[in-house]
């Protein structure tokens, strides 16, 4: 507290003194595309614009306080009701007005130009996750916030990028046309990476496009920016840039990786194989609200230890967890997750925590219990 | 009840102790109640704003966990908006409007009472629903589905209260507009009337338009949560930006009648301090008659992100900058009221002059705020959350706080402490800055609002920004020390405190007595 504080008073000082520099941004982040340089310059214009008002507005304000001060032995001029002056304070900033909306307008038709994309990309907002499905490429995976909840909790120094940083990044080829599909798969989300220029609510049931064109490599990062309830903010983007021969070259990798890490669905698993699979699924899918004793958070989302309907018959567990449960933050995880690893995150409920049903669910139980 | 003293017991007489509040129909009483009212919703939406700052004072989780702050930011702004901003107004408007009109009270005194004593109850709802399970709504003052329909029983708690707030707004509404319309002294014309009476009649025809939309929205809520209806839900055919677009349609006009009456009292202050009349009275109605009218058809500029047709982002655009037009016209006619003048700086014009300086702040970020391309970069963002308090914090509050300043003396008959009066404007005005200033960096930088804990890139504006908040919020017990040292030992106030001050209850007596004009004064 201490600290922040004295950093805070030293800060002040700086920035009062006009001295402001790198550390902290006073504008918008460096802009990543054509579109969003022009966005910045269409800023920079309007809001020299406005500075200029201000200080015109101000200045006669300022006068007036220091010129026709009583004190200073004014007399009131008893004057009002001018119509020529009314008319002239009306146009003027009507003019103003036009003026700006013209450049705004053709920055806005530019930016809602999404045809022609060579890549389309399929993000969806996830309580608290982003999707990602390359439509062409065939790629699909989550990316979860990476920053260790060491961290967050202040027992661990914070890293250089926290909160800002993901296990699988969205990896995208420089100078191509990339479009972004948002949706949402439980509440309202927001797609937003802000040196992309790229903002777009996801919105459960519906899909909105976005679009960029990166023309530098690099890594960009944003996050969630329409409150998704209690891990809002806990569920970043970050947008990897490469040249168009790494990308391919990642679209392989990532194909090859998808097939190794894709379990047999025919197989007979151990329990300890389940339980092993089924931990890192829950530590995914269900950690941030059944927490990772299972307790959850009472009044909020219902602890799994203990649980009757968990110790209970199996096909009820596993019904919620495919088909969720409506009205509630409880999602339908049958379209999320295969049927491995369904049958592996409810065996590891119905066995972590004290649960010992020693009961053990093959993927064919699952397969048999999707509609 | 009044015709009832009147014979029973003679005029002076009422129920003492708590039942005379209770029972009041008086308008002075009720102001009183709505004034007293407000303060205790302020502090308490200020305790919350401040275990938010005090949360993002640092990266990291220090004090809450983020379900809480959630809770802490929705209540906050519903807190602010329906129990301590709308109430204040409405007690200015109470005490007032009939002193400033010639009329002996409100149109409908037991309507009046009503309307008063539905707000406690309200309220007590709202700080209830943090007690109860799952803890009271966090999905953001504005309410938005579907998080609304995955929250507890918290969210109905809230809805029941908006619904009361929204009934005694309404019956409020109606009031002030009976009475500006049919108890006005002969010859008070309505062009005559002063303009904080123009601005309420304004406001008042606002809120019985779009309270009713309001109330619509929070309904159909709760029948998505409980009673099987999809209007939110697109699995069901319905749409969740639906229920945007219909809060919007409220919420627009609703940022309206927060600050019209502040714009009101700011008109009869500026004129008082600087020894003139407004320069241009009748251009100053107008603009706020179509600053009223436009506020109904700009509603979408809250939602640029949300994915409408181009079209639509357009028509939004031109409309939402055509507001910059009267509000201009409204700023020049303050400034051409000065000048010339012959001005002095008691605290309420310091609190008049702070309102423009830094209202025209917000309404220049609003202006940058309704180019879509811009807001698409900082919309949701703390440039957001800059722009909306540097008017309604800075528009609404600190046009309160002078309307306080300029009418205690007529309210309580004596006079308050003007140093302590100035070193309460200028600690409120530097701590405000210190506050929301750097909120803009932050936003333009990336931002986010409604988050818990943020990337440490924002950690030096987040920490001055709590400094901040921190210097406001004790610089309003301040305020509560000085209005209670002017109630208990303030020196006699004679009945026109203020040389330039020329509007009807400056003719009365301070303190005005109970019943405002029993026979109706004539204007000429
Ligand atoms: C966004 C929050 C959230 C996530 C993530 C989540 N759940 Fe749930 N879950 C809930 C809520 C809320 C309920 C309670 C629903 C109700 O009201 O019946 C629930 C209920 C359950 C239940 C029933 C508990 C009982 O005792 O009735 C099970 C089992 C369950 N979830 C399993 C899972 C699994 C497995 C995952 C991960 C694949 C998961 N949940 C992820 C919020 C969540
Ligand atoms: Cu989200």
């Amino acid at each position: 507290m201490y600290k922040g504080l004295r950093r805070s008073v030293a800060l002040l000082f700086t920035v009062m003194g006009g001295a402001a520099h790198g550390a902290y941004q006073l504008n918008l982040q460096e802009q990543q595309t054509r579109i969003g340089q022009d966005i910045f310059d269409l800023h920079t214009l309007i809001l020299a614009i406005v500075a200029v008002i201000f200080v015109g507005v101000m200045g006669v304000m300022l006068y007036s306080i220091v010129n026709h001060r009583k004190t200073a032995g004014r007399q009131a001029v008893q004057f009002h009701e001018n119509t020529t002056v009314e008319i002239i304070w009306t146009i003027i900033p009507f003019i103003i007005l036009v003026a700006m909306a013209f450049p705004a307008a053709k920055t806005l038709l530019a930016m809602r130009d999404a045809s022609h994309p060579d890549l389309t990309i399929k993000a969806t907002g996830y309580q608290w996750k982003w999707g990602y499905d390359y439509l062409q490429d065939g790629v699909s995976f989550y990316s979860n916030l990476s920053t260790p909840r060491g961290q967050i909790e202040n027992k661990d120094p914070k890293g250089e990028h926290y909160l800002l940083e993901v296990d699988n990044p969205i990896v995208v080829p420089t100078g191509k046309k990339i479009r972004i599909l948002i949706t949402a798969n439980d509440v309202l989300h927001a797609w937003y990476v802000p040196a992309l220029a790229v903002k777009q609510d996801a919105i459960p049931g519906f899909i909105r496009e976005a679009w960029f064109k990166v023309e530098r490599p690099g890594t960009f990062r944003g996050q969630c920016a329409e409150l998704c309830g209690k891990d809002h903010g806990f569920m970043p983007i970050v947008v990897e840039a490469v040249e168009p021969e790494k990308y391919a070259q990642w679209v392989a990798e990532q194909k090859k990786k998808q097939a190794a890490a894709q379990l047999d669905p025919n197989k007979t698993f151990t329990l300890d194989e389940l339980k092993a699979h089924g931990e890192k699924v829950y530590a995914q899918n269900c950690v941030a609200c059944h927490q990772a004793n299972g307790a959850g958070i009472p009044g909020a989302f219902p602890g799994l230890a203990g649980s009757k309907l968990v110790k209970g018959p199996k096909e009820a567990h596993i019904g919620i967890v495919i088909n969720g449960k409506a009205g509630t933050a409880m999602a339908p995880f049958g379209k999320q997750l295969s049927d491995v690893d369904l049958a592996a995150v409810v065996t590891y409920e119905r066995n972590a925590w004290g649960n010992n049903t020693g009961d053990l669910v093959q993927p064919g139980e699952i397969k048999a219990l999707r509609k | 009840m009044e015709a009832v003293h009147h014979l029973d017991h003679g005029h002076e007489h009422h129920p003492a102790g708590i039942m005379r509040w209770v029972t009041t129909t008086n308008h002075k009483d009720i102001g009183t109640l709505y004034l007293w009212f407000s303060f205790a919703m302020f502090m308490v939406g200020g305790v919350m704003a401040l275990v938010i700052r005090a949360e993002l004072f640092q990266p990291g989780l220090q004090i809450v966990q983020p379900e809480f702050f959630n809770q802490m930011t929705t209540l906050h702004g519903l807190i602010m908006v329906f129990g301590a901003i709308m109430p204040a107004f409405v007690g200015f408007a109470n005490w007032q409007i009939p002193m400033m009109i010639g009329a002996p009270d409100m149109a409908f005194p037991r309507m009046n009472n009503w309307s008063f004593w539905l707000l406690p109850p309200a309220a007590l709802l709202l700080v209830i629903s943090l007690f109860v399970p799952g803890g009271a709504a966090a999905a953001g003052w504005t309410l938005y589905p579907p998080l609304t329909v995955q929250m507890g029983m918290g969210m109905d708690l809230t809805i029941f209260a908006v619904h009361i707030l929204g009934m005694s707004s309404i019956m409020g509404s109606i009031n002030i507009v009976t009475t500006v319309l049919n108890l006005r002294a002969p010859g008070m014309t309505l062009m005559k009337m002063p303009l904080f009476v123009w601005t309420w009649l304004i406001t008042a025809y606002l809120l019985i338009a779009v309270m009713p939309v309001l109330a619509g929205a929070v309904t159909m809520t709760l029948t998505d949560r409980h009673f099987g209806t999809h209007f939110f839900n697109a699995a069901g055919g319905g749409d969740p930006v639906l229920f945007q677009h219909i809060f919007w349609f409220f919420g627009h006009p609703e940022v309206y009648i927060i600050i019209l009456p502040g714009f009101g009292v700011v008109s009869q202050i500026i004129p008082a301090f600087s020894r003139k009349p407004l320069f241009g009275y009748a251009s100053m109605v107008y603009a706020t008659a179509s600053i009223a009218i436009l506020s109904f058809i700009v509603w979408a500029h809250h939602m640029y992100t949300v994915g409408m047709p181009v079209a639509g982002q357009l028509f939004f655009m031109f409309a939402t900058m055509l507001i910059a037009v009267p509000t201009g016209v409204k700023v020049f006619n303050w400034l051409a009221t000065m000048w010339k003048g012959s001005l002095t700086f008691e605290a309420p014009m310091l609190f008049a002059l702070g309102f423009i300086f830094l209202f025209t702040t917000g309404g220049l970020t609003g202006i940058v705020l309704s180019i879509v391309p811009l807001d698409v970069q900082v919309h949701d963002t703390y440039y957001v959350v800059a722009h909306f308090h540097y008017t309604m914090v800075a528009g609404a509050l600190f046009s309160a706080f002078g309307a306080v300043y300029f009418w205690l003396p007529k309210w309580t008959g004596k006079m308050y402490d003007e140093k302590l009066g100035k070193l309460h404007f200028w600690l409120s005005f530097i701590f405000f800055n210190l506050t929301f200033f750097v909120q803009h960096f932050l936003g333009l930088a990336g931002m986010p609002r409604r988050i818990p804990d943020y990337a440490l890139q924002f950690a030096e504006f987040n920490a001055i920004s709590s400094v901040g908040a921190f210097g406001f919020g004790l610089t309003q017990l301040l305020f509560f020390y000085i209005v209670l040292k002017c109630i208990r030992s303030g020196e006699k106030a004679p009945a026109r405190p203020w040389e330039g001050a020329d509007t009807l209850e400056w003719t009365l007596p301070s303190p005005a007595p109970y019943h405002s004009f029993e026979t109706p004064p004539v204007v000429k």
